[in-house]
């Protein structure tokens, strides 16, 4: 008796919601607009929330690339995010002489070029396992040519497992010509590193110019490779005379002492030598504004499809009004309040505006989640689904007030109806 | 119990109506016949605190009536005053059960869910209470109308032609379960019409 006394009392939610009801086609189109708007708004928040984290925890502690002369934004988008082709090549020589520089505190060599079903296979050294501050889940680093370290997600979605071993595809898009000659061996697997690592194959910059040389020169040419690499490590002065081709790399990453006096440094190296410098922050900025200008046009349409989703709740709210006049005129003669009745009316419109906000919050849930999907199978790169940003309580708060104001103004339609004269006019 | 004495009302100048006096007891039914245009509604209005004399009183339960403010009114109506009006009209979107309960809801009482099963019960809409008011025939929708116009237990029933829009068949049964049910709660019948079908089915009767 008591729940069925529960289940059928009567309140004013109870009232706005059968009204709601009532309109289905009416409530959809007004639920669907605020739906949309807000899905649009906040998918382009949570996407460039993501991006921004991604792009920041990736070049933390890089100031400045070296690579072969080209885009600055491509050396960048290549060298450290791993999503471009690189620029060119460049001579290992040179590039180890400029970072001798006292300016220089690290510099990371990089040679890419190959690919293993889609993932990078990256020539480098352990200062770059080093400079992401990697953590084992399983085995050790590489310590002679041929060997390699996995990425978490590359490992994962590749089944690597210590001990396995595979041949390297020239390219990046899994589509080039098989080294068959030279295997690659698995010796560790990293730990998930939220950053650009966990989709990459790692592996001493010798493996890369042996898989590139001759067959039938390979062994001696990784050999010389190494000794150039000498020339970078032990950063000595060796004298000897190499007369073998020289060594080259994709690119290198610079950490300077001295930041400000590193630009002085880069900007020599622009001037007067065949390589070029970039700097992340500086190209990052730039994609970003580049970005922004679409990203404000689309954040614009979806301020205007909220707006005309508050217009949807006014015009329906106003026409439902003048149909339901007889009916709160009734409703005033059995003793409801004006401002009971006003009180309905703005809840239909908040019920909308509340519906219409968790359905856009989905369906930008849902949207980021396939272009991760796709994202991922495309550059490996993958997004965090379930956060909810601060900037969507504000969005929330916006929705309620435009469902409140559509509401707010046919309903004070309420105090003008004259009770009498309604019911005496049938 | 409801009494009248001098009552008059003005829309306009030249529009002004001067109503006989009358006095109905509880349990009592009463009949006011009177073509149109001769204020009939206007009547039924002002003894349902819709309107506001121009002039004389109202009284309900010794109360007079004509000097309460408009929210004293309003309170006053809900607690002591149902209405029945000469076509139906409901909340649309709500259910025939919830359309019964939404009398107490908006009147401040407790929500008599089984009072409202009795009355469907004794006006035969027991079927029809989870439907929508929209899916009942015209005659039906006047039986709810009574029970709705009974939920609050007032003292005094207001019936605004309430038999108009109903064939003679209907129009007898409904008639018949009007004066009970407001003998079963005590109160008095106020029948306002120009229905010459409830000439013979009235006793107590004046003629504007």
């Amino acid at each position: 008796m008591q729940t069925n006394v529960c289940l059928n009392d009567m309140n004013l939610i109870k009232i706005s919601w059968s009204n709601l009801k009532d309109k289905p086609l009416t409530s959809f189109l007004s639920i669907s607009l605020m739906a949309l708007g807000i899905g649009i708004i906040s998918l382009l928040l949570l996407v460039s929330k993501q991006l921004d984290e991604k792009f920041t925890r990736n070049v933390k502690g890089i100031d400045m690339v070296i690579g072969a002369k080209g885009s600055p934004l491509q050396l960048i988008l290549a060298s450290i995010y791993q999503i471009d082709a690189p620029t060119g090549n460049i001579p290992l020589e040179e590039a180890t002489k400029l970072t001798r520089s006292p300016l220089v505190k690290t510099a990371i060599p990089l040679s890419m070029g190959d690919n293993y079903q889609g993932y990078r296979v990256i020539g480098t050294n352990e200062k770059y396992l080093q400079h992401f501050e990697v953590e084992y889940a399983e085995g050790k680093v590489f310590s002679k040519a041929m060997e390699v370290v996995a990425g978490a997600k590359a490992a994962q979605n590749l089944e690597l497992k210590v001990g396995d071993s595979f041949v390297s595809q020239h390219g990046y898009d899994g589509e080039g010509h098989k080294h068959d000659e030279q295997k690659f061996k698995v010796t560790g697997i990293l730990k998930t590193n939220n950053s650009v690592v966990d989709q990459l194959i790692l592996t001493p910059l010798e493996s890369v110019w042996a898989v590139h040389e001759h067959h039938e020169e390979g062994e001696q040419h990784a050999d010389s490779g190494a000794n150039a690499l000498k020339l970078l490590e032990e950063d000595g002065s060796h004298n000897e005379e190499h007369e073998e081709e020289p060594k080259e790399i994709t690119s290198m990453l610079i950490k300077f002492r001295n930041p400000a006096l590193g630009m002085m440094m880069a900007r020599n190296i622009n001037q007067n030598t065949t390589l070029q410098t970039a700097t992340p922050a500086i190209e990052i900025n730039r994609l970003f504004a580049l970005l922004g200008v679409g990203l404000d046009t689309l954040k614009w349409i979806a301020l205007v499809i909220i707006i005309v989703s508050g217009l949807s709740v006014f015009v329906s709210l106003y026409n439902s009004l003048k149909e339901r006049k007889y009916e709160m005129a009734l409703m005033l003669s059995m003793g409801a309040t004006r401002i009971r009745l006003f009180l309905l009316l703005l809840l239909e419109g908040l019920m909308i505006s509340i519906i219409g906000y968790a359905a856009g919050v989905l369906l930008s849930r849902l949207g980021l989640w396939v272009m991760a999907e796709n994202v991922e199978k495309n550059f490996h790169y993958d997004f965090n689904v379930l956060s909810l940003l601060p900037e969507e309580m504000y969005l929330m708060l916006g929705a309620l007030v435009i469902g409140l104001l559509a509401a707010a103004l046919p309903s004070l339609g309420i105090y003008r109806i004259n009770i009498s004269r309604t019911l005496a006019d049938e | 119990m409801i009494s009248t004495e001098n009552l008059t009302f003005q829309y306009s100048p030249s529009k002004k109506f001067q109503f006989p006096d009358f006095a109905c007891a509880d349990r009592e039914t009463m009949l006011i016949l009177g073509k149109s245009g001769k204020g009939k509604t206007t009547l039924l209005h002002l003894m349902a605190l819709l309107l506001h004399p121009t002039g004389g009183k109202i009284q309900i339960n010794n109360k007079e009536i004509s000097e309460l403010s408009v929210g004293d009114a309003a309170r006053f109506r809900a607690q002591n005053v149902g209405i029945i009006y000469q076509k139906a009209h409901f909340v649309h979107s709500l259910s025939v059960m919830d359309n019964l309960l939404l009398v107490n809801y908006l009147s401040g009482q407790k929500q008599a869910v089984e009072k409202a099963r009795h009355f469907a019960e004794s006006l035969g809409f027991a079927d029809h209470l989870k439907k929508k008011t929209t899916q009942l025939s015209q005659g039906e929708q006047q039986r709810v109308s009574i029970a709705r116009a009974l939920m609050n237990n007032p003292s005094v029933i207001l019936a605004d032609e309430p038999t108009s829009n109903l064939d003679d068949d209907n129009c007898l049964k409904v008639v018949d379960l009007l004066k009970n049910q407001t003998n079963e709660i005590g109160a008095s019948l106020v029948v306002v019409t120009h229905d010459q079908r409830l000439k013979d089915v009235f006793e107590k009767q004046i003629q504007l």
